[in-house]
């Protein structure tokens, strides 16, 4: 195509041209701007049929990762909650459906290779959608933040294995934007008894996002012993990192012993370890820190 | 619109000096007596089997085996194949195609319709094609093509926007171009197409927009249409009456996996997908033929000999569309078909009769047989507002990908995804060209992860012989070959060799990507190779 269309222009003199690529540029910009505007505001915004019809949108495309309701699920955040991570304006809302969240599981509309993808108009019912079913203002923080804070990094012992902005163990996920993406009855589960439920990766398509924190046992021809979590692993090799945040890649035929659990690292803090007010206050913080805008970007 | 290998654009300007040099080349061919290499007529796509260095068409056969007859790799050398070559068509998306070989040159298509030739000893390019797709086109799940078919001096295409193209096996320029339907209103073709005789067979994608499914079948030689099979019986037809109201204008029925054909009794088989919406049965009340159904069709008229429905009034999107397998065992002549719904079917060719029907996979939507013995819809297993947890799920036990059949251990081989999905009812109005699912679906929170499967199943009995699991569900197909050997790839990149009897794993490769795709087997200059497309890359094996 490319060769077809430079093949056209080299028949055309040097003014010619130049002034075709301005007419064209501009009408580019034209075009552009005028489609950024368009998708500035939602045209259907409180229409209530289409946030019926955005309903069934919405369980179709989104569900899968955002659960029923928009609630979050295994996967996406509660899109319920009044603050976005990536933006709370319409046009914010629009971009993020449609052009996707690098470098999250979010993927741009069209692009999971599994439905048909949505037109903008449904991009618009999802999002009326979403408005009708959010509420109305930040949920206030119960705990302290700042103590959460102090308990994450400090007495807790949060830090040996989660990151939260950079500083942090590499054992367990990286919590800085968890507080976004998971309920609070999930994240209080998490502490509580982290064996319930693991992560679930994405496979196939969204490979990269894989991880599921399954613990390994691994005993290699030498007799070593390696105890940790798996980074990701095939039917014939094991990437894993151990307790002391070692690097180990396994060739599966040359160990003595590999198993794996859903079995959690991570030990349960019960209110023993951990009591009721600090657990709300560790709470807190992972909220805090996950809805400020663009956290960990 | 073609791609010349060189650049259409530096040779263009030269056309005269190039017809004067193409004018000289055909006077010198008089003298050099060059070997015309053959055309592949009806009568070599019968007789497939004798010329085992080529794949002729998608399946390797008529009969869907999937098998190569070439016995070069086998289980006491496999472990030393190696890379013979890779071709990248640099597109995203998943890459399907399955190539075609004849006499040293493979034909592939690869995602956006485009299609190829190439060397097939080393990989280097003869002709490439691009079809200029229209801006608008919003085909399911992906920009796919599962490849070609060849008759004569033309490969055949069926394209995302609804067109059927002949392209020159030689040069890849377009001879006829026939619009098949309007892909506004949810029309394409992903699926390889079959030539029968002077007959080349496509079946329609699109049953996620509320289609009408169809069969079509082209002469070849000039692009006309020779026959149309509704999927959906119009009024006054058989069969009509298994819809409600209006429901059969809207009511999908795709065909969008090849199908095979029994030269015997001149009956050709195609399977149908899901009714629309495909997953909320309001408003189609009734068995919705031919949707999830196996097809006997005359290839000359496209006229209906028999019908087996495997699902009736589908709504967990259970398609059909898995290659229809034919068998033969003594005096019986059978269908063989793992459905994407769990159970393996056997049919009796001749008539549509049921034999058995036993699950290889695992199955909730049906506990119980009806008259016919069939498996039954067990109705607490529908789609519901709240979410109802189903198995397998949306994507099924197994998919589009191919199975095969090795006559030398009379194993079936196919993957098997064991992933259950809750599926919940989103109601739509039918809007045309807009997606119509009538519903949604998600994984279920088990604890136990999914996971994929090879199974080795006896096709007389239904019966597991071995199987070798995948870490998660795959989406590549299954190649048998004489040699004793299967090949299948999986979600985490790997392609691998089994031995046929065993289901052990001799060799494995890692393509850096999961595989989309069904391997096939050629032969150039007597070495076997053994290709496979994953990632945007088609990538060949053989011994050093």
């Amino acid at each position: 195509m490319l060769h077809t269309s430079s093949h056209r222009f080299l028949r055309c003199d040097s003014a010619t041209r130049l002034g075709l690529v301005a007419a064209g540029t501009v009408l580019v910009l034209l075009l552009s701007f005028a489609r950024v505007r368009a998708q500035d505001k939602n045209p259907l915004a409180g229409d209530a049929n289409a946030a019926k019809v955005g309903e069934s949108q919405f369980r179709a495309n989104c569900a899968f990762c955002h659960g029923l309701g928009a609630r979050g699920g295994g996967r996406g955040p509660d899109l319920t909650r009044a603050q976005k991570r990536h933006g709370n304006a319409d046009g914010d809302l629009f971009r993020t459906i449609n052009q996707g969240v690098p470098g999250t599981a979010m993927p741009p509309n069209g692009a999971t290779q599994q439905g048909v993808g949505m037109t903008d108009d449904e991009i618009w019912q999802v999002i009326t959608y979403i408005r009708s079913v959010q509420k109305k203002a930040p949920a206030p923080v119960a705990g302290n933040v700042s103590h959460g804070k102090e308990l994450f990094f400090g007495s807790a012992n949060c830090a040996t294995c989660h990151m939260v902005q950079g500083k942090g163990g590499r054992l367990g996920p990286d919590l800085t934007t968890t507080g976004s993406a998971r309920s609070t009855e999930y994240l209080v589960e998490s502490v509580r008894n982290p064996n319930r439920r693991l992560a679930h990766g994405i496979t196939e398509g969204l490979k990269e996002f894989s991880q599921e924190y399954l613990t390994a046992t691994v005993v290699d021809l030498h007799g070593e012993r390696y105890l940790g979590v798996v980074l990701n692993e095939d039917n014939f090799t094991l990437q894993m990192i151990d307790t002391r945040e070692q690097l180990h890649l396994f060739d599966k035929s040359k160990l003595q012993l590999f198993e794996e659990t859903r079995q959690s690292l991570m030990p349960a803090y019960d209110p023993k370890i951990l009591p009721e007010k600090d657990l709300q206050d560790l709470i807190a913080f992972l909220l805090e820190t996950g809805l400020a805008p663009e956290a960990g970007q | 619109m073609r791609l010349g290998v060189w650049g259409a654009a530096v040779l263009r300007p030269y056309k005269g000096f190039a017809m004067r040099l193409r004018l000289a080349l055909v006077g010198l061919g008089f003298f050099l007596a060059v070997p015309v290499r053959g055309q592949v007529t009806p009568q070599r796509l019968l007789d497939s089997a004798k010329e085992p260095q080529n794949w002729l068409m998608y399946s390797g056969d008529f009969a869907g085996h999937r098998y190569s007859n070439l016995e070069q790799v086998s289980p006491t050398n496999a472990a030393g194949l190696v890379p013979k070559w890779a071709y990248q068509t640099l597109a995203g998306g998943k890459f399907e195609t399955t190539p075609l070989v004849v006499d040293g040159v493979l034909y592939g298509t690869g995602q956006d319709d485009r299609a190829f030739a190439l060397d097939a000893r080393s990989g280097r390019p003869i002709w490439q094609y691009q079809r200029e797709l229209p801006a608008d086109i919003r085909p399911c799940c992906g920009r796919v093509n599962r490849g070609l078919a060849i008759l004569g001096d033309k490969v055949f295409l069926g394209t995302l926007d609804a067109h059927v193209i002949a392209l020159d096996a030689k040069t890849g320029n377009v001879v006829w171009d026939v619009t098949a339907a309007d892909y506004r209103g949810g029309y394409s073709f992903t699926l390889a197409p079959l030539a029968i005789k002077n007959l080349v067979i496509f079946g329609v994608s699109g049953g996620e927009y509320g289609i009408r499914g169809f069969i079509d079948a082209y002469d070849a030689a000039t692009g006309e249409r020779k026959w149309r099979f509704y999927t959906i019986p119009g009024p006054g037809e058989p069969g009509h009456d298994t819809w409600e109201g209006e429901s059969w204008k809207i009511g999908g029925a795709p065909a969008w996996i090849t199908g095979t054909f029994d030269p015997a009794t001149n009956t050709t088989f195609w399977t149908t997908g899901n009714p629309s919406p495909s997953n909320r049965g309001e408003g189609r009340a009734g068995d919705n033929l031919y949707s999830n159904t196996l097809l006997a069709l005359d290839p000359d008229t496209g006229k209906l000999k028999w019908h087996f429905q495997f699902t009736k009034h589908d709504d967990h999107d259970y398609d059909a569309t898995q290659v229809p397998v034919m068998i033969d065992q003594g005096e019986k002549h059978l269908i063989v078909q793992a459905n994407r719904n769990g159970f393996f079917y056997i049919i009796d060719r001749g008539t549509g009769r049921l034999i058995s029907s036993n699950t290889y996979a695992k199955v909730t939507w049906s506990t119980s047989k009806d008259a016919e013995g069939r498996p039954a819809v067990d109705k607490n297993g529908a789609p519901s507002p709240e979410g109802n947890r189903v198995c397998p799920g949306a994507a099924g036990a197994t998919n589009w990908m191919s199975p095969t059949y090795d006559p030398q251990t009379k194993l079936f081989y196919v993957t098997a995804r064991e992933q259950c999905d809750i599926f919940s009812t989103a109601p739509q109005e039918f809007e045309k060209g807009h997606a119509y699912y009538g519903s949604a679906y998600f994984p279920n929170d088990d604890t136990a992860p999914f996971w994929g499967t090879l199974r080795a199943i006896d096709p007389l009995t239904g019966a597991l012989k071995w199987e070798w699991k995948h870490p998660s569900p795959t989406w590549s197909g299954v190649l048998s070959t004489a040699g004793g050997l299967v090949f299948t790839g999986d979600a985490e990149g790997n392609f691998m060799a089994l031995e046929a009897a065993s289901g052990r794993v001799l060799w494995h490769f890692q393509c850096g990507a999961s595989v989309y795709a069904s391997p096939m087997s050629f032969a150039v200059e007597g070495k076997q190779y053994i290709a496979v497309a994953a990632g945007s890359t088609l990538f060949t094996f053989g011994l050093p």
